[in-house]
């Protein structure tokens, strides 16, 4: 037997792996970077234990869409605040959204930003690369050298691919490479100016809206051309009623669309947008209860894949501009999965068990990462969290460098106590 | 009226923050106030001692002079800061700009800016009293008021306003005096009806107002009918047509105004385009009181400030 470094044993925690069907009291014990034994009761001279009685231990959270803004607005976020952030969330892998500046478009931003994420270490950040040169919608970035030096993915986040012919290009162009696009969708003329959700709300406040049929022409769209070009689209942060019945109603047909969507438009509603403050500002736009309940119906039933934050930090004062002029977007590492245990699984809306799924194996399982549960010999990822622990969200506390989020002052129950990745403890409440 | 009723501190905001009875404490003291514009020496000692900031962030002639004469007839001192001449081109942020100001010692900031939610922003952030002169589409709760003063005197009491018919013609969707004036005339229980170009509607209406295809039908039997201002931007966005086939369906005319009830007020927040939205005979017809509204707009404006910033009517 190969000499043993570091061994931590997790006592006595309700265990939670959906990918191997497990949820039961058990001890898990890592040695060295790996799962070496999930069992009832293991009894072994660790360096170091764990006591989770009481609470829930589950692989390591898998967050396919962060803003980490590196490189170039480092002032909004860098990889290290970043990966803090992710790591008192209970995530041990994220995937890095490419609209930074310069864009990540070319595989030696693509490598520069995996050699930055080993770098700062502490979790596991993927890299996803531009779909298009500049994410312009003109020309396509170089996809296959991306792909070729470590890529997850592709995405033009933040931008809606304008031309119905690029978009096409791209999927067909990537067939070969079996990589997953990640698509923002809001059909581009129909939301420019807008702010917020267009509703009663909107009407009365005076802001411009985006409504929900942007985001419902643009998916209806590339449902047709992932069919057409037999590709694999991924709808990113789907937010409409309207979206998750066109997804599904494609998947029943065997078409390989999948989606996402985030703890924001599952829980929050057009209701609290005030113009004075544009904390809630975000694109897609937080919509309304309808909306909210058929993204969780939609989430159930699998039609949306799985669970994603959005993380998207700016500094104070930009998000102090006038809401029409202020950047859309708000960090949700660490509001993430305490907001969700709150919302939906402390309400009896879904079960614990398809919560995680949907944070950890599910993701793993679409973007084909070696992540996402707890099998013995795989990567010792691993979150602990006390789902009866009350707390109240303050946002001045947060490692994120984006000290705001909508969920300020909510009390939540549910936190992460203990963060693992590679076997380290890299967070501690 | 209870004599406890008052909006001494208060921010002016939007319609909604006040109940009616701080409304009727408004315009009955603007209505006094009217006496004192009819004096050939205007000023009043009220406000003396007190500085008030117009602070706009975009450009204004009468609602900016209004609020400035309707402070200096009040005592207070009044400077105008326009924005496009300040420090804000060079970049200052709205917070800096706001604090700087406040640290003048100024008792009361106006506020006009064309994003949504910057007055209330400032309120969030600064200790003077913050009166909204406008923001965006959102809110311009001093026209409402002067609307309502209007309507109130030239046509029926706002006690007795439940059920009297106001027609809102033309660009609801970009109007922030319209959203006020609904919010206003809703309190005291006008029946109130809208046309214009579904481009230039909301597509989401509060359901207890009625919309119409026509400016025939929103008027018909009306007692007041007013009409916005067409912005000529909203031809290159491509919401109309042309200003010939707006003024064809959406124009008010002589024609079209027989509709009302034949005592009808013509009322219009101002600057009319003569000719397009509103025929110049009706601009200028017996039924107009475009010209009371303006002078409604002083005394309104004065009453804001003397009760936000003195608590007091007595003093007159």
């Amino acid at each position: 037997m190969a000499k043993i470094n570091h061994s931590l044993l997790i006592k006595n925690g309700r265990v939670v792996d959906p990918a191997n069907g497990i949820d039961q009291i058990s001890d898990v014990l890592i040695v060295d970077d790996h799962i070496a034994a999930v069992a009832p009761s293991i009894d072994f001279q660790a360096h170091e234990t764990i006591d989770a009685t009481g609470q829930i231990v589950v692989p390591g959270l898998i967050d396919m869409h962060v803003h980490f803004r590196e490189p170039g607005q480092e002032y909004k976020e860098d990889f290290e605040s970043g990966a803090r952030a992710a790591a008192a969330g209970g995530f041990t892998t994220v995937a890095t959204m490419p609209n930074t500046k310069p864009v990540v478009d070319n595989p030696y931003l693509v490598e520069a930003m995996i050699d930055r994420a080993a770098e700062v270490g502490l979790i596991n950040i993927k890299i996803i690369g531009a779909l298009t040169k500049g994410q312009q919608g003109e020309q396509l970035a170089e996809l296959a050298q991306m792909d070729e030096v470590g890529a997850v993915a592709f995405s033009d986040d933040g931008h809606f691919v304008d031309s119905a012919k690029m978009f096409l290009n791209a999927l067909d162009y990537l067939k070969p490479l079996d990589k997953i696009v990640i698509c923002h969708e809001e059909e581009t003329t129909l939301v420019k100016g807008g702010s917020m959700n267009e509703s009663l709300n909107s009407a009365r406040l005076g802001l411009k809206g985006r409504p929900a049929i942007a985001e419902d022409i643009a998916i209806a769209r590339d449902c047709l051309l992932a069919d057409y070009a037999g590709a694999r689209v991924h709808f990113a942060h789907v937010s409409s009623a309207r979206s998750v019945d066109i997804i599904r109603a494609t998947k029943m047909r065997g078409v390989r669309v999948s989606a996402e969507c985030t703890p924001q438009h599952l829980t929050l509603t057009d209701d609290i947008v005030d113009p004075s403050d544009a904390t809630t500002k975000i694109n897609p736009p937080l919509r309304t209860q309808e909306d909210c309940d058929a993204l969780l119906a939609g989430l159930i039933d699998g039609t949306i894949n799985c669970i994603v934050t959005d993380h998207s930090p700016h500094a104070i004062y930009e998000k102090e501009l006038p809401y029409d002029q202020a950047p859309s977007g708000f960090p949700g590492l660490e509001t993430s999965l305490a907001v969700l245990l709150t919302e939906l699984v402390s309400t009896g809306r879904m079960t614990l068990v398809n919560l995680i799924e949907k944070m950890t194996w599910a993701p793993a399982e679409l973007f084909g990462l070696d992540a996402g549960t707890l099998s013995v010999g795989s990567k010792a990822d691993v979150a602990i969290f006390d789902p009866a622990l009350e707390w109240t969200v303050d946002a001045k506390k947060f490692y994120s460098k984006a000290k705001f989020s909508p969920f300020d002052g909510k009390k939540l129950t549910g936190r992460v106590t203990h963060t693992i990745c590679g076997g380290k403890l890299v967070y501690k409440l | 009226m209870q004599s406890n009723v008052s909006i001494a501190g208060r921010d002016v905001i939007q319609i909604a923050d006040f109940d009616a009875d701080q409304i009727r404490l408004i315009l009955n003291t603007a209505v006094e106030l009217k006496s004192v514009l009819k004096r050939s020496i205007k000023k009043l000692p009220s406000l003396r001692g007190k500085a008030i900031v117009n602070l706009f962030f975009e450009p204004s002639t009468r609602t900016r002079s209004s609020f400035e004469l309707a402070g200096k007839y009040l005592g207070a001192d009044v400077i105008s800061i326009n924005a496009s001449t300040s420090s804000v081109v060079k970049g200052e942020s709205v917070r800096d700009t706001l604090l700087t100001i406040e640290a003048m010692a100024v008792d009361a900031m106006i506020i006009r800016h064309k994003s949504e939610g910057v007055p209330q922003f400032a309120a969030n952030v600064v200790k003077p009293i913050i009166i909204n002169a406008g923001d965006g589409c959102h809110a311009h709760p001093s026209q409402a008021l002067l609307d309502l003063l209007t309507i109130h005197q030239l046509k029926a009491p706002i006690d007795q306003m439940k059920g009297l018919k106001i027609a809102i013609l033309g660009d609801i969707l970009h109007s922030r005096v319209a959203r006020s004036d609904m919010e206003a005339f809703k309190k005291f229980g006008a029946d109130i009806h809208l046309a214009a170009p579904p481009t230039l509607l909301p597509r989401f209406v509060d359901p207890s107002v009625t919309v119409h295809a026509t400016v025939e039908d929103a008027i018909k039997d009306a007692d007041v009918v007013i009409v916005l201002r067409l912005q000529l931007e909203r031809m290159q966005a491509g919401l109309i047509p042309s200003a010939d086939e707006y003024s064809r369906y959406f124009g008010l005319d002589a024609r079209r105004l027989k509709l009302a009830k034949p005592d009808a007020l013509v009322m219009h927040p101002g600057p009319q385009n003569n000719g397009l939205e509103i025929a110049f005979d009706v601009n200028y017809c017996e039924q107009s009181a475009i010209r009371a509204q303006v002078n409604n707009g002083s005394v309104v404006r004065m009453a804001l400030l003397l009760l936000t910033l003195s608590g007091d009517r007595e003093v007159l």
